[in-house]
């Protein structure tokens, strides 16, 4: 029985239960209105459609996880099983191979002694799927008649109906908190495994980033795996180059936006902003590899720097920056936008000027919302890919030059998992911890933009 | 302050008409009136506040000292400086109390030393009858006080650019019955030191601080005196029907 055929049973039964419920509701008399009944009709019949529903739809969760052993146990029962291997590989091989012939996953067996094999799984798996659909089916009347029992007028079946919507409502906030979780142990055991091979020491201070995927794992790493120069590369490029280019402009555009511009320019050039926000960092990669970064090492040579790299930081920098501009606007616009008009004329009928105004009154006021709209604007340019990847080279390397190339976290994280190595050697395990290090410290920045934000709004009213 | 023949128009819809009125500046004048009758608007152009509105328009002359203040040769920020307002709700700036006071004496260069700035800041807290209350927590945020503090707040730091008059635009209306005392208080005791213009709603508080009153009616000024006189004795059948109605 697949999934999706169930699922269609479940709604229509569950179509069924609502239509009962709701018929026999509906047939409540209020013969005054003081006993007119608890819940009108609708509530009722999705109570006892949710009665239907839901367990039917649980148990056949429940029995496809269970039936596979059951399956497996019945098989191991039979006289074909009996001259299985005892243990171990051979026998895993075998009892996998007849399954998979007996669902019809694979066409035939190689294997003779798992061809006997395959007619008993493939009775196994019949017998359990029709007592499962029978069992099914069972608790899904018992559970419609047993509700639909319990219909009477005094029966509060909206709250019972709204019980169960904030229930779904709760799980499925849930689901994004757990995944942030699962993220995150993932993370946390892969970046022990690694951290069992090289110590945290030495990964958090090394200055010298040079990992060898085809070195022998078990070999001593020394001091491979210093990640120093990638976080300065990620810095440099994502916090300090990207936000020299985003913030003025971003905060400029915002201020000329909110203050200055008359509604028809601020029609189009918002929306215009916002695109940019739209374009997809590949797209920002081409234009940091094939247009900004030979164009910046044209300009170095022709100003005399001799080894001006192709793949310079200031080129992904300034990409980036472009790239981040919407964010740093978009979130100064609303937090300047926000400050109260009564702030603005009390400023102007001071006589103050209005770029006084927006320079000692709006500013000011709006200073939080700004403030979380960099960090959050740093957060993405620290975690940002493509364009590095792109634009940014590979070598790894600690200077203060924005001509030489350099390279980031994320660039290091693709290039391990892309490489050739396999899953326990250290070079391919190390994109775990910097993943794991990246993701605390862009968490860390959103948890403080949010706290300065929320700090700040306080004080306003 | 004298106007001519104002007219202010909100795109098409015209919201004061022909309005003709002398201000004196020894005197505070009372704007009363119902709601939408465009007292408020014609106050906001008295000191050009409503050039911040789009499609607001005025027409007429209004002069200060006899000077037209909508020609293009008076600067809006001079204006500003010596036509004060104060608006319906308190509106202190995210700052502190000294830096509220400061604001208007700092962009208008009043102030050359530190010791000068902290000499109008302490005086216009005099004033405004709040310097007793505030003088020992004068970095603590202006938005932190009460309500009816943050009103006489924003007068004080409306009277530390030394201001010719005052608009003030329902400044009680936001307040509880213990503060608009407090406010009327202090409105009577800067009578005389600056003019004073004020909308209200009540009459009984145009009554108690106003030597002169002028009623508004659907866009036009109805009838203008004394106080005692339109509260006692008003020409205008509208006047009289409008201040028997409210209070009987």
């Amino acid at each position: 029985m697949s999934p999706a055929l169930l699922l269609l049973v479940a709604l229509g039964l569950g179509f069924v239960g609502w239509l009962a419920g709701r018929a026999k509701a509906s047939a409540f008399q209020a013969p005054n209105p003081s006993a007119r009944p608890v819940a009108r009709p609708n509530y009722h019949g999705w109570y006892v459609a949710l009665w239907v529903g839901v367990p039917l739809l649980g148990f056949a969760a429940l029995w496809m996880g269970l039936m596979p052993l059951l399956v497996n146990q019945s098989v191991l029962a039979s006289d074909a099983a009996a001259d299985l291997p005892e243990f171990g590989f051979m026998r895993e091989t075998l009892l996998a191979e007849a399954r998979a012939v007996a669902t019809g996953n694979a066409a035939a067996v190689f294997d003779p002694q798992s061809r006997a094999l395959v007619e008993p799984f493939r009775e196994a798996i019949q017998r359990y799927t029709v007592i499962g659909l029978v069992l099914a089916l069972c608790i899904a009347v018992v559970c419609a008649l047993w509700s639909y029992t319990r219909i009477n007028p005094s029966f509060t079946a909206r709250t019972r109906v709204e019980r169960a919507v904030m229930a779904v409502l709760l799980i499925a906030s849930l689901v994004a908190i757990l995944t942030t979780f699962g993220i995150l142990a993932s993370l946390i055991f892969e970046t022990i495994r690694f951290f069992g091979f090289v110590s945290p020491i030495d990964f958090l201070f090394g200055t010298s980033w040079n990992p060898d995927p085809m070195s022998n794992p078990d070999a001593d790493q020394g001091d491979r795996y210093g990640a120093i120069p990638l976080f300065w590369g990620t810095i440099y490029i994502g916090a300090i180059i990207a936000m020299i280019v985003a913030i003025p402009l971003g905060l400029m555009s915002a201020i000329y936006l909110t203050q200055y511009a008359n509604p028809r320019v601020r029609a189009w050039l918002k929306p215009a902003l916002e695109v940019l926000a739209g374009v997809p960092t590949v797209v920002y990669g081409y234009f940091a590899a094939l247009t900004v970064a030979p164009f910046i090492r044209d300009i170095a040579q022709a100003a005399g720097v001799q080894n001006a790299s192709s793949e310079s930081a200031l080129a992904a920098g300034l990409v980036m920056g472009i790239m981040i501009i919407p964010f740093v606007s978009s979130m100064a616009d609303d937090s300047i936008a926000a400050v109260p008009s009564a702030m603005r004329d009390g400023s102007l009928a001071m006589g103050a000027t209005q770029s006084e105004t927006i320079k000692k009154v709006l500013i000011p006021a709006a200073l939080p919302g700004i403030v979380a709209g960099i960090m959050l604007a740093i957060s993405r340019a620290i975690g940002e890919t493509m364009i590095v990847v792109m634009a940014a080279s590979t070598a790894a390397n600690l200077s203060g030059n924005p001509l030489d190339s350099m390279t980031t976290v994320t660039v290091q994280i693709v290039a391990m998992l892309t490489g050739e190595g396999s899953f326990d050697h250290p070079a391919t395990l190390s994109a775990f911890a910097l993943g794991f290090v990246l993701f605390l410290v862009t968490l860390a920045l959103n948890f403080f933009a949010l706290r300065v934000v929320k700090r700040f709004r306080e004080a306003y009213e | 302050m004298r106007t001519r023949d104002v007219n202010v128009y909100y795109g098409d819809k015209q919201a004061i008409d022909s309005v003709t009125i002398d201000i004196p500046s020894q005197f505070v004048t009372a704007f009363i009136g119902p709601s939408g009758c465009g007292k408020s608007t014609f106050l906001r152009a008295l000191n050009r506040m409503n050039d911040t509105i789009p499609s607001a328009k005025v027409e007429g002359t209004i002069e200060l000292d006899g000077q037209d203040i909508y020609t293009s040769g008076m600067d809006v920020v001079q204006l500003r400086a010596r036509v004060g307002m104060v608006f319906q709700k308190p509106n202190p700036f995210p700052k502190s109390i000294y830096d509220n006071i400061a604001y208007g004496p700092k962009i208008h260069g009043l102030a050359e030393t530190k010791d000068s700035l902290d000499e109008i800041v302490e005086k216009s807290l005099t004033r405004a009858g709040l310097w007793n209350e505030v003088k020992d927590r004068l970095d603590e945020s202006g938005t932190a006080l009460s309500g009816g503090q943050q009103q006489r707040l924003c007068i004080a730091r409306a009277i530390a650019v030394d201001p010719e008059v005052i608009l003030m635009d329902e400044p009680c209306s936001a307040l509880d019955p213990i503060a608009t005392a407090k406010i009327e208080e202090l409105i009577d005791d800067l009578t005389g030191r600056y003019a004073i213009v004020i909308v209200t709603h009540s009459m009984q508080q145009a009554a108690r601080v106003s030597q002169r009153t002028a009623f508004f009616h659907l866009g036009k000024m109805v009838e203008y005196g004394p106080t005692e006189d339109i509260f006692t004795n008003p020409i205008e059948e509208r006047t009289k029907d409008y201040i028997t109605g409210r209070y009987g």
